[in-house]
């Protein structure tokens, strides 16, 4: 097979490197596409953006033919294949339609929709002047396509040049048609790369600064073809070619912006009532659910249990009165999809926390406000304390500290300063910068300050702030990466209701469509996505950030464990059993020494795992080695240790994947030490 | 185990007789034969008989061999004990120099012959003749998902079984897949109590677990127990007894080990007594980092200058090959007795025990600090790392 090129499916952004920068997948061709590309079909391309082929053309698809010949019709084609009508609101949109269909009565399909489109948009959907135009142009075409072999010829002596050179000089080269249109604007994006993760069309989709070399699109793709062509399992083309940023503006960018909200806290310092009401409120629990639940729990004489009810579904969990697993529910802010994961308060359940905390971006940190309440949650051995120096290890920077119960002191101003001033001293020293983290007091049971300011004269008189789903809306959206490869952890398993089974977890960077294979866990299986679906809705790529589901076919269910990774088969995440990391030890009983036996996590995996060296101790703040080789760490110190597991497991370097290099070690349910992956063996 | 005869001289020269009565004996028997010891006891090994005419008929027969010990193999599962070597006493059927395979069996007595008998093999044999020591205690140590069904002995913890469970989590709206799974993880633990847990044996079974599973593992065990009738469980019930750990993992047992209400229950056993050594060692290093060491080099440092008040050594360091490694050991061990010291012999297939063998297997609480030994760290690090690594290839 290797003997034929298939020249039709070639991706001639890869053969051509150098231009990449210069002629990136701008969507209009006759302005900017003097090389080969111009005239051959691209299905790739196609693919991309098929949602809008699907939508608007009008045009039957059929198989390209290299015919030079008939040039008009090929551009014409290919215009309104690729093309993608701009943003309009609903009026001009329909008097766009309107204005096209006049048209394209009178000129038939002889021209390409876009054409209409653009010069309806460029005449202001006079149709007197539209019509003139087009026709104008029409019998104007040989003489432009005279134009446009000298423009090629232009070109291609350009081709030499480096392509920043290239990129300045065709700023200044005319175009043929000067004419000032909106597909233009998107070829000026076009001109700066989309695949550098630019793009101005989407405006919520912040631009990316930083990536690293890695991962820059004109390396990834010529690393992705030399590979594809030695790996031994072969991958369809769209996902060997896919170009991960485009697909994201394409998917997300009219969409609401997602984040993963966790909520912290000591046990019952009210984080399910909270985040029960705050759902309530937000309407997102029906009145007859709540009804239910305030009878139920009437019966068992817990009527204060009533919102927390809403995110306890167990029968163990109502019983008892404690969360004991993540809760997950979304709420829709004016700007914002938040995803609220309800973590348990009570010691025994923090691996299950941290497993949950691994997927959020952003954390709220519940405090009862009770007099001894607050001081039992925040001495040593707190959930308070050791939440929040967990959720800040795991690399949460963002922190919404809710003084919950405050109705219960009387809204008392001194009560809310003596507990703000605590906790700013302790989360300063934690690591929290003390821009990213807010206060705001209320209550989850009266629902005081929650979706609305506040109403009770007592808070009043003295809270001028905002309420709890104003700070919410304010969480800044975190960067995601998804120009990296695919990285997915898994963070539960179950049958679903058709074949296979489920897998749900967090995409932490990359993208994953619908048929892609895949790579699972440490053995490395292989695996085809058959299904992916994002609160209960079926989608047909997801990107990384997203909470989701995965219907995997081609492995046992007997091969993954929670806790594994699901990776890109072009770029596998390392598997080792021993790695060193440089830790952070807590506050420990017993210091650490070699050979002392820990749990290890890493996203949602627990691994019982062996510190089997002490390579060096090392300044905290400066990083130099202050003993090689320490007999024993004790408290707060920072060390370079070598940890070795029992079975192997998936793990990146921090310097990578920060999401995926970062460990915490446990020991008789004390977090003892957080890491960072420095090396794998 | 049983002590039929012994006849050591002066010399330390000898041999004893052993009859193994129960599996645990193997273990002791393991750590007593060394390679080079010469071992006798009955066999059973096939003959070859050639006849005049060529042909060749097979047999098996029971005869009794003397082997010289080249390489000691232990199930730790079964409890087997194979020794393999050559002949050294010819007989009828087996010529002098063949090799042979001994297996070991319970209540056959066996005979074995040592170049040199140390105080270590000897208290080893007394410690293995008495029958006080044997206290055996059942442990599931256990988390949603995970299970660890254990015995331990006075010397070992054996993992009898493993249950692995992926349990759904709980998720809007599908709440029964949880349970359901949950339920069907129960069932499987309680299935391997069934079957593993000899109750003529175990005075008592310690359910530990983070959380309310435990709690919820013994509802379940007893509602299906008067469900399906199983007597045993229901006979037996007094014995269960909860405990918390902190998750289901094998090393959680040390927390079990070390819970007040167990210590009182079953205070004498070697395994409790281990686990809180080592913790006094870590107490010890937390708070006088002077006064506790580990590593050959400090601690025989620790030994010269007659400081070492308790010795916490690992059995699996008289087992090495090395005979003159062994006697240097062994060579500690006394002098830390004779200078009053108290020497506590770790059996690495304790908990505590694996734990200390990965601490190079050796460590010291010290009467007196001698951060002297601290503070030369530098100098013979490596030769304290290459210390440990050997031991750790044992």
């Amino acid at each position: 097979m290797s003997r034929h090129r298939i020249v039709r499916g070639m991706d001639y952004n890869d053969e051509y490197d150098g231009y990449d920068d210069v002629y990136g997948h701008s969507v209009d061709d006759d302005c900017v596409s003097p090389t080969d590309q111009q005239w051959l079909y691209d299905r790739a391309r196609g693919q991309q953006s098929m949602s809008a082929f699907i939508s608007k053309n009008k045009n039957i698809e059929e198989e390209a033919e290299d015919d030079d010949d008939d040039e008009a019709f090929q551009k014409a084609r290919r215009d309104s294949e690729s093309f993608q009508m701009p943003e309009l609101d609903e009026l001009e949109q329909a008097k766009l339609s309107s204005c096209v269909d006049e048209v394209r009565s009178v000129v038939g399909d002889a021209v390409s929709e876009r054409r209409i489109v653009e010069t309806s948009m460029r005449f202001d959907y006079n149709i007197q002047q539209i019509l003139d135009e087009i026709l104008n142009e029409e019998s104007s075409l040989k003489e432009k396509e005279k134009q446009k072999d000298k423009e090629q010829e232009k070109r291609s002596q350009k081709l030499k040049m480096p392509a920043t050179a290239a990129k300045t000089l065709l700023m200044t080269t005319p175009t043929p048609k000067p004419t000032p249109t909106l597909t233009k604007i998107t070829l000026a994006t076009g001109q700066k790369d989309a695949r550098r993760g630019f793009d101005i069309a989407s405006p919520k989709a912040p631009a990316s600064p930083v990536i690293s070399g890695r991962n820059t699109p004109v390396d990834g793709g010529d690393e992705a073809t030399t590979r594809n062509s030695n790996a031994s399992f072969k991958l369809s083309k769209e996902q060997a070619q896919r170009n991960a940023q485009q697909l994201y503006t394409l998917e997300r960018a009219t969409l609401k912006s997602h984040i993963h909200m966790i909520v912290i806290g000591h046990v019952d310092a009210g984080k399910s009532t909270l985040m029960g009401h705050l759902l309530y409120d937000t309407g997102n629990v029906s009145q007859r659910v709540m009804h239910k639940h305030e009878q139920e729990s009437k019966k068992l004489g817990k009527q204060s249990f009533m919102y927390a009810w809403v995110l306890d579904e167990t029968g163990e969990e109502r019983a008892r009165g404690i969360t004991m697993d993540v809760g997950q529910s979304r709420i829709e802010t004016a700007t914002k999809i938040v995803t609220l994961l309800d973590a348990p308060g009570h010691k025994d359940f923090i691996p299950n926390m941290i497993s949950g905390a691994t997927q959020a971006d952003v954390a709220l940190l519940v405090v009862d406000a009770t007099r001894g309440e607050f001081e039992s949650g925040f001495e040593l051995g707190g959930q308070t304390r050791e939440h929040a120096i967990l959720v800040r290890s795991l690399g949460v920077n963002q922190l919404g500290v809710v003084i919950n119960k405050l109705d219960t002191v009387g809204w008392s101003q001194e009560r809310f300063q003596e507990i703000v001033h605590k906790l700013k001293a302790f989360l300063k020293q934690a690591g929290f910068k003390e821009s990213d983290v807010s206060f705001t007091p209320c209550s989850g049971l009266t629902g005081e300050n929650l979706s609305k300011g506040a109403q009770e004269p007592a808070l009043k008189s003295w809270y001028k702030g905002s309420h709890l789903l104003d700070v919410i809306e304010h969480f800044k959206v975190p960067e995601r990466a998804i120009d990296r490869p695919l990285r997915m952890s898994v963070s539960d398993i179950y049958k679903g209701t058709g074949s296979g089974f489920c897998i749900s977890g967090r995409i932490e960077t990359g993208v994953l469509c619908v048929n892609d294979k895949v790579l699972v866990g440490a053995s490395r299986e292989q695996a085809q996505v058959k299904a992916l679906t994002m609160d209960e809705l079926t989608q047909t790529s997801v990107f990384a950030g997203d909470q989701i589901s995965v219907t995997l076919a081609g492995v046992d269910i007997n091969n993954i464990t929670v806790g594994c990774i699901i990776c890109d088969p072009q770029l596998p995440i390392p598997v080792t059993t021993r790695f060193q990391c440089r830790i952070i030890v807590f506050n420990v009983k017993v210091p650490i020494t070699m050979g002392y036996p820990v749990l290890l996590h890493h996203q949602s995996l627990i691994e019982p795992a062996v510190v089997c060296k002490l390579t060096a101790s090392i300044h905290k703040s400066t990083g130099e080695v202050v003993k090689k080789k320490p007999r024993c760490l004790g408290n707060n110190s920072c060390a370079l240790v070598e940890v070795e597991t029992s079975r192997p497991i998936c793990i990146e370097r921090y310097s990578d994947f920060k999401e995926l290099g970062r460990v915490m070690l446990r020991v008789a349910g004390v977090t003892i030490a957080a890491g960072m992956v420095t090396k794998i063996r | 185990m049983k002590l039929l005869g012994k006849y050591v001289d002066k010399g330390m020269q000898g041999n004893v007789t052993l009859m193994p009565e129960e599996s645990e004996d193997m273990w002791h028997a393991y750590n007593l034969i060394a390679e080079g010891d010469s071992v006798r006891s009955t066999t059973i090994r096939k003959v070859q008989n050639e006849t005049a005419t060529g042909s060749s008929t097979s047999s098996r027969v029971r005869t009794t061999l003397t082997i010289a010990v080249e390489s000691i193999d232990f199930d730790t599962q079964a409890c087997v004990l194979r020794l393999k070597g050559r002949n050294i006493e010819e007989n009828q059927y087996v010529k002098m120099g063949a090799y042979h395979t001994l297996d070991l069996e319970l209540n056959r007595k066996f005979e074995l012959r040592k170049p040199e008998w140390d105080t270590i093999a000897l208290e080893r044999i007394e410690m293995a003749c008495d029958p006080t020591q044997s206290a055996d205690v059942a442990a599931v140590v256990m988390q949603e998902g995970l299970a660890h069904v254990c015995l331990i002995t006075a010397s070992m913890t054996l993992v009898r079984s493993k249950i692995e469970v992926s349990i759904p989590r709980k998720r809007k709206g599908n709440v029964q897949q949880h349970e359901k799974g949950l339920a069907k993880f129960y069932e499987q633990v309680m299935q391997s109590i069934l079957r593993h847990v000899n109750f003529d044996v175990v005075k008592c079974v310690l359910i530990a677990s983070p959380g309310f599973v435990r709690d919820q593992f013994y509802d379940y065990m007893f509602q299906q127990a008067i469900k399906m009738d199983y007597k045993l469980l229901l006979d037996n019930k007094s014995r269960f007894m909860l405990v918390h750990a902190s998750s289901g993992f094998k090393h959680s047992l040390k927390e079990v080990l070390q819970d007040p209400a167990v210590i009182a229950k079953m205070s004498d056993t070697k395994a409790a007594g281990e686990v809180k050594a080592l913790e006094q060692f870590y107490m010890m290093l937390q708070c006088e980092p002077a006064k506790a060491f580990y590593g050959k080099k400090h601690v025989l440092r620790a030994a010269e200058a007659q400081s070492i008040e308790t010795l916490l050594i690992s059995d699996n360091l008289f087992r090495c090959q090395d005979v003159n490694l062994r006697k240097e050991y062994v060579m500690l061990v006394e002098s830390v007795r004779d200078a009053g010291g108290e020497v506590k012999i770790f059996s690495s297939m304790h908990i505590s025990g694996e734990q200390l063998a990965q601490l190079t297997g050796i460590a010291a609480i010290l009467r007196f600090p001698m951060p002297e030994l601290e503070d030369s760290d530098d100098d013979d690090d490596e030769d304290g790392a290459a210390g440990g690594d050997n031991s750790d290839s044992d």
